[in-house]
């Protein structure tokens, strides 16, 4: 027993104990001579003790506090937790590295040019598909739902954290995640039943009055119903989508607004919009534009209610009002079922996949980096 | 002073108080004039009449161009007549307020024209046939069936990505929260990030390459549900790691003054205290991934027979039972029939994603105080 080789006790490094001390911490806590030499602290183990070694009164302790971090369970727990999180990055990289490796048949045996063709015909032969008019689709709805979205959501993130009285606001708030809690199948759904007849005659309304606008204008169309299941209304259901999201995050950020800048405003005179523009804007501003990328994040990957409200086709076409379009999204569910056990229409599907993985990426990417900064500035 | 709620809610707001002042004071010459506080609903209630009067006049059909002329009647002449009164800067004032609470009801109308349409059309087809019964051998001409089958097969999956997905998410929280320090833990930090951005159907996409191509198998239930598992980590891993940030630090402090190990500490001092907002989150995550539809749609397939074995053959899930009997609507004379079975299918999604929603919250709000 108490066979105490050289122990410094204040660097908590090695302790020595009696070997048959059944519950080692409570040895160790009591500061009981002969603790057995078990392992090395781990350093956050010996910031969460402030003075490993001593005892209450100061004085080195001849067994010492063994840390909190170094026995066996501690050490399963932590390979654990890890583990955990070393399985997210395995995922991402699985996910990038099985896509990759799986769309190379589309690349290779694409007879038209997979960047610049308007057209989806992988499963013939020879196999003729491109990405362009998908690309154009994606990003033109993502841009229409952020256009339509993000001034809303901005608009209701400030009404929740600013304007309604604190009752109202936690009850409002909640009722606006609520709608992010519904399922993009509903949305699809209501926009295919509900929006698109209720919108056909303002679509004409646009087209006739706006057809100056190229954007606007559709050549085809000559009653209300040929209207609908176009860009515009994908990109107006999208937008409807964003919007829970897109607040959820500015709202958090404008509740952040230091007090004092706010009432530095009010001081001055300021009304309610110029103390909003002057204080709580300017602070937002990287929340605002984190969140709106978070929200095309979104946008450019919802699938079902983008494949519910659009007429599908392969052309690069400007007049929004006009039927038709897709996303890389919505190619993929519907394109799906016929792609069969053709390997090349898989292949297809699967770059298109790839290709929206990119995208995404990139996009979620800039908006952490902004959030980045911006904590960055703050702190 | 500015004192924060939980929900980060002002306790206090000094401008209401400051326009409850302004109220209260004589007017003096050092207050410019200003409108009577009943000038919004006047210009309210004029923008309305003249658009009702205009309707009309000029014959227009349905209610949407009435609408849409009162609103942007009231919002030009209430800013104008602001402008005339009380000069520029109030006037800008009132139209920014004025938008803001469009905004509002401009986020909010769609949320109740959406829950009002689908309960009346979901509504109408529920039944106890609609509720116990399949859709194995009804044919979309013919009425009855319902969406057992799917119901099963939607709790069987979310059932089975949480097993997967909830302690993944809550390990990894407790590694962001109580080990985290350093380059890995910034790494797996920044991809929870980057994963929560990956579409859903990017992340069935992947199970299918790797699971479905790579092994060559057919469509099968499990499959669907570790792509709802890889949808479902990052939002619990965030959602839990912000629950586990509440417990004071206090508390993890007091244990290891006492030697109790770390881990034992996380155990039995740190997760009980996080427990309901732990509840909380994952219902969240759960509700998350119930509506999901787009990975099923590769992963999982459809079928009208009742399936209970998540590892053999293709599954009914609710979403897809939707997408299913919304594609037979076409073209057939009794289209009526597969739409409403679909509206039924939606709504229960809806209901289900609702409760869990509802629950979750109620939860957070029962346990608050402890969470303190």
């Amino acid at each position: 027993m108490a066979n105490t080789t050289d122990t410094d006790p204040m660097s908590g490094d090695r302790f020595e104990t009696d070997p048959m001390g059944g519950d080692r911490f409570e040895i160790a806590a009591r500061g009981v001579p002969g603790a057995r030499e078990i392992g090395e602290l781990e350093p956050d183990a010996a910031a969460t003790v402030a003075h490993p070694g001593l005892t209450p009164d100061g004085r080195p302790a001849e067994g010492g506090v063994s840390g909190s971090a170094v026995r066996l369970g501690d050490r399963i727990f932590k390979a654990l937790a890890a583990g955990s999180g070393g399985l997210l990055l395995v995922i991402m990289a699985a996910i990038a590295i099985f896509l990759i490796w799986k769309a190379i048949p589309a690349f290779t045996q694409d007879t038209g040019n997979i960047f610049t063709t308007q057209s989806w015909t992988p499963q013939a032969t020879p196999p003729y598909f491109g990405m362009a008019a998908v690309f154009f689709g994606t990003i033109i709805s993502s841009i229409i739902a952020m256009v339509i979205g993000v001034p809303v959501a901005v608009g209701v993130a400030l009404f929740i954290s600013h304007y309604a009285t604190r009752r109202a606001s936690t009850v409002l708030g909640g009722l606006i995640d609520l709608l992010a809690a519904v399922p993009s199948l509903v949305f699809g759904m209501w926009g295919l039943y509900f929006l698109i007849p209720q919108t056909q005659g303002f679509q004409m309304w646009l087209s006739t009055y706006f057809g100056w606008i190229p954007l606007f204008k559709n050549q085809t169309a000559t009653t209300p119903e040929q209207y609908g299941k176009d860009l515009l209304i994908a990109g107006m259901i999208l937008a409807i989508m964003i919007i829970p999201i897109v607040s959820a995050v500015t709202r958090e950020v404008f509740l952040q607004v230091p007090r004092e800048t706010m009432d530095a405003a009010w001081a001055l005179g300021a009304t309610k919009w110029e103390m909003i523009r002057t204080a709580v804007l300017p602070f937002g501003r990287a929340g605002i534009i984190s969140a709106s990328m978070l929200g095309l994040g979104r946008a450019l990957g919802e699938t079902i209610a983008v494949a519910l409200v659009l007429n599908s086709g392969y052309l690069i076409n400007w007049h929004l009002t006009e039927p038709g379009g897709d996303t890389f999204a919505s190619t993929i569910a519907l394109k799906f079922g016929e792609a069969g056990s053709s390997p090349v229409a898989i292949a297809a599907l699967i770059a298109a996949g790839l290709f929206l993985f990119v995208i995404t990426l990139v996009v979620n990417t800039a908006a952490r980096i902004v959030v980045a900064r911006k904590k960055e500035f703050t702190a | 002073m500015s004192e924060t709620g939980r929900f980060g809610t002002p306790t206090v707001d000094p401008p209401d108080q400051l326009t409850e002042r302004r109220r209260a004071l004589p007017v003096s010459a050092l207050v410019g004039a200003r409108l009577p506080s009943w000038a919004p609903y006047a210009a309210g209630v004029a923008a309305v009449g003249v658009a009702l009067i205009l309707k009309a006049a000029l014959g227009w059909e349905g209610w949407g161009t009435s609408f849409w002329t009162a609103a942007l009647l009231f919002v030009i002449g209430f800013t104008a007549w602001s402008f005339s009164v009380e000069g520029r800067r109030r006037a800008k004032d009132r139209l920014a307020s004025t938008l803001i609470y469009a905004s509002f009801v401009a986020a909010v109308v769609p949320l109740v024209l959406i829950l009002f349409y689908i309960g009346v059309k979901g509504f109408s087809v529920f039944s106890v046939t609609f509720f116990t019964n399949s859709m194995n051998g009804v044919t979309s001409r013919q009425e009855g069936g319902g969406l057992y089958h799917a119901l099963i097969g939607t709790l069987e999956l979310v059932a089975i990505a949480s097993v997967i997905a909830l302690p993944i998410g809550i390990f990894t929280a407790i590694y962001l929260v109580e080990y985290g320090r350093g380059k890995f833990a910034r790494a797996v930090t920044f991809f929870v990030d980057v994963m929560t951005g990956v579409p859903s159907i990017v992340a069935g996409l992947f199970v299918y390459t790797f699971l479905l191509l790579g092994f060559g198998l057919r469509p099968f239930g499990f499959a669907g549900a570790i792509a709802l598992a890889i949808l479902m980590i990052p939002v619990s891993v965030r959602a839990s790691e912000e629950m586990l940030k509440l417990v004071p630090r206090d508390l993890r402090e007091a244990s290891y003054a006492l030697g109790v190990p770390k881990w034992r500490t996380i155990i039995k001092v740190v997760l009980p205290t996080a427990l309901s907002g732990l509840i909380t989150s994952s219902l969240l995550a759960i509700a998350r991934i119930t509506g999901e539809t787009a990975p099923l749609i590769l992963l999982v397939g459809y079928t009208a027979r009742i399936n209970y074995d998540p590892f053999q053959g293709d599954m009914a899930t609710l979403p897809m039972m939707v997408w299913d009997q919304l594609g037979k609507r076409a073209g057939t004379t009794s289209s009526d029939l597969t739409e409403a079975r679909a509206w039924g299918a939606a709504l229960t999604l809806v209901l289900l994603v609702l409760i869990l929603n509802i629950g979750a919250r109620l939860l957070a709000r029962l346990f608050q105080p402890k969470a303190r």
